[in-house]
């Protein structure tokens, strides 16, 4: 073995086979990545960088320490001020920061900027912009003069708390909090909104997903027991209306549940309703769970399917012929190898039951809101800060929920197909 | 392969450079949609022979904030709400206008004694003037609802009621529906008590409210039955009433108009286009054709010198149009000012209410 070096096996030119195996090794590795890299790039740039960005909308907004810079740093000199009773040169501050807002027409943005956690601000801007350049001191007379709101300390705190480009003020307001004269505090009764929704889209979600596993588990078992021809025919039933838009599903549902629609139409037909006791499906919770829980149903049955098309029938024949009953054949043998279709039928359900917006607010009415319509909403009134806020909260409860279930079943039983 | 990749990318590059090419039109779809392609874009086209299209959105400031935020403007002219039109501008987020550089009007008048106080701002001018109105089916009430006060009586005019989903109009509609003078609805509003007030006006009617969205719901809803009465945009009303042969009614008591904005959001890929079409479709003439297609008024005085026909040739359209004087008697302009501070806190208050 002494010489062990001089028997190294070589390539026909010459080399070390082993350098050899592992320049060919990372080539093939390259080119595999290569090959991945399109994706990883596809999913880096639609997929992680826009919701990294919404994270960073969620605490940052500059529209007020880029617009009142002598006030910024009054503030960052002065973080222990009171807000009930700010000094004049606070107030001389902000008279120079009005001007200079009139002058590079940046009033509407800062005033936005507060006026999200101190509602009634951009008018108060837009005046006090007006006026300042004409403004002579004591300021905080002039001020208060022209509107006594300047004075009020909950705008003050608003002020303190804008001059920061990052603040956790948009996880405040979705946790409905309320600034107020002493600080953050939890909004009054007829004010807070967002927890409440929260917990509901979760509640909702889990009904659709129960209802969704309830009707989907026999379709999927006649699906996989069938003989080809039967099943097929089964799967385009299911598969049709998953290709159908999704709004022409909802309004589907619309023409059929609502008052004067087809189902009470034929009820009442029947003698079976009167024509003033006509049921109210449509507009409400009902109507909700009800169109979510058919727009949803394919999820669940396409991953149920894969998974009991491959459960061999033997383990039940052989289950019965051992003793058992139907029931706990069922229980015990068939059920049990179901469970990672169960899983991940559940979970896409859920997930997705959580993030509808389209529906409910088609169907939904005054009481089939759900937190995702929220979004939408602040979207459309431009303030992106508050929407993403209420997104990363609705992220991390999901994040956390996968967690658990990790935790509770294990994510490497998940079987999607 | 790197030669198709080179083929493909000019491909690509053509086909964004031909779309790149038409002038576009972003508004609300609908019957406005039609009116606005029927009175603005085709005409345009026809008159200067460049290509203009429409696009229709369920409301257009969001997309094109959206556009602007994300460097990628497609719309060159959107049209938007009053309040819209100047929050977005005070965002940076629209062209301003040259208010000079507007037509005369076709009498000779300067643009700015023609058109009507406000309808030209920093950034917006005003397509024309709509109104919140509510509407009943004439034959479910044959001797129908005459005031904004009968909106909300159950009991003298049973049946479910249409109201849009959103605080705007609908808090103010509610204050007039219990006594409060037009005149006085902002600053009633404006306090806590008028908040409160408006809401427990509300809640007299809560349980017998369906909840629209979209403006093409409000008809539709009046149309299959579904309520009795219902708030809507005027001239969906007067489509549904005229194109479609419905026995609707307007009740202009208690009517909240505003007007309607053109706007050029910035970094318009074609900007001179878009300012040419701004001032081509609030002419004189362009703002009567928008009248003769949707019975929304102009908001131009010489616009209103010669009557209005609509597009059927023989219905006058003065009576229908919310600037006209007997439809003012008990009218509310819409405060943009006002909505621009409160619109979030009281959507909140209102989604808060809903879902008591």
């Amino acid at each position: 073995m002494a010489d062990a070096s001089s028997t190294v096996l070589t390539t026909a030119d010459g080399r070390p086979l082993k350098a050899a195996l592992a320049t060919a090794l990372v080539r093939a590795k390259r080119r595999a990545f290569l090959l991945v890299l399109p994706l990883l790039l596809f999913v880096l740039l639609t997929f992680l960088v826009p919701i990294g960005y919404m994270l960073k909308r969620s605490f940052e907004h500059d529209g007020f320490t880029a617009s009142a810079p002598a006030l910024v740093e009054w503030f960052a000199a002065h973080p222990d001020f009171d807000p009930a009773n700010p000094p004049e040169e606070a107030f001389a501050a902000l008279t120079q920061d009005l001007a200079r807002m009139q002058v590079e027409k940046t009033t509407g943005i800062a005033g936005t900027r507060i006026n999200y956690s101190v509602p009634g601000t951009i008018s108060l801007f837009k005046k006090g912009a007006r006026e300042a350049k004409d403004m002579t001191p004591p300021y905080r007379e002039a001020l208060v003069a022209l509107d006594a709101a300047w004075g009020t300390p909950v705008l003050w705190r608003g002020m303190q708390s804008a001059a920061s480009t990052y603040t956790p003020e948009f996880y405040y307001v979705a946790s409905d909090m309320k600034l107020t004269d002493s600080g953050w505090q939890r909004g009054g009764d007829k004010e807070r909104i967002y927890l409440y929704l929260f917990g509901k889209t979760f509640l909702v979600s889990g009904i659709i997903t129960v209802l969704c596993l309830l009707l989907a588990f026999p379709v999927s078992h006649l699906l996989a027991t069938l003989p080809m021809r039967k099943s097929s025919l089964l799967m385009i039933l299911v598969l049709l209306p998953f290709w159908t838009s999704l709004l022409v599903r909802t309004t589907t549902w619309i023409a059929l549940l609502q008052e004067q629609g087809v189902v009470n139409d034929l009820l009442v037909n029947l003698g079976l309703l009167s024509d003033n006791g006509r049921l109210r499906m449509m507009y409400n919770m009902t109507g909700t769970i009800v169109a979510m829980t058919h727009v949803l149903l394919p999820f669940m049955i396409l991953p149920l399917y894969s998974v009991m098309r491959v459960i061999p029938p033997s383990y039940a024949r052989a289950a019965r012929s051992l003793g058992a009953t139907s029931w706990t054949t069922f229980r015990r043998v068939y059920l049990p190898q179901t469970l990672p279709g169960i899983a991940a039928g559940s979970l896409l359900v859920f997930i997705l039951a959580v993030g509808y917006y389209i529906t409910p607010a088609l169907v939904g009415g005054a009481d089939g809101q759900l937190i995702s319509n929220l979004i939408s909403f602040h979207m459309s009134k431009s303030n992106w800060s508050l929407a993403a806020a209420i997104a990363a909260m609705l992220l991390a409860a999901i994040l956390l929920l996968y967690w658990l279930y990790d935790r509770l079943i294990g994510i490497d039983r998940l079987k999607l197909g | 392969m790197k030669r198709i990749l080179i083929l493909s990318t000019a491909l690509t590059g053509l086909a964004f450079a031909a779309q790149a090419s038409d002038l576009t039109v972003m508004s609300w779809g609908g019957a406005y949609g039609a009116a606005q392609t029927e009175a603005f874009v085709k005409p345009f086209t026809a008159a200067t022979g460049k290509p203009a299209v429409m696009v229709d959105s369920d409301n257009p400031a969001p997309a094109i904030k959206a556009m602007v935020e994300a460097g990628n403007v497609t719309v060159d002219v959107a049209s938007v709400e009053y309040a819209d039109a100047i929050r977005l501008c005070d965002e940076g987020v629209l062209e301003p206008i040259d208010a000079a550089a507007l037509p005369a009007g076709a009498d000779g008048t300067p643009a700015a004694d023609d058109f009507l106080a406000g309808a030209v701002t920093e950034c917006g001018v005003s397509t024309d003037i709509w109104a919140n109105v509510f509407a009943y089916d004439t034959t479910k009430f044959p001797e129908g609802p005459t005031t904004v006060a009968d909106f909300f009586d159950l009991e003298k005019f049973p049946g479910k009621r249409g109201l849009r989903k959103g605080a705007k109009a609908v808090l103010e509609l509610a204050l007039m529906g219990d006594g409060v003078p037009a005149a006085e609805v902002y600053s009633v509003l404006g306090t806590p008590e008028g908040v409160d007030r408006a809401f427990a006006k509300l809640d007299t009617i809560k349980s017998e409210v369906v909840w629209w969205e979209a403006g093409a719901q409000a008809p539709q809803l009046l149309a299959d039955g579904e309520v009795a009465m219902t708030t809507a945009y005027n001239g969906r009303i007067f489509a549904a009433a005229q194109n479609e042969g419905k026995p609707f009614q307007i009740v202009w008591d208690g009517q909240i108009y505003e007007n309607e904005m053109f706007v050029v959001p910035k970094g318009a890929p074609n900007l001179a286009d878009a300012m040419e079409f701004v001032q081509f479709a609030t002419s004189t003439e362009g703002l009567r054709a928008s009248a003769q297609q949707i019975s929304y008024g102009p908001a131009r005085k010489s616009s209103m010198k010669e009557e209005l026909i609509f597009k059927d040739g023989k219905t006058v359209m003065a009576p229908h149009l919310p600037t006209a004087p007997e439809n003012l008697a008990n009218a509310l302009e819409t405060s943009s000012e006002f909505w621009v501070d409160h619109d979030a806190e009281l959507n909140e208050r209102f989604q808060a209410w809903l879902s008591q």
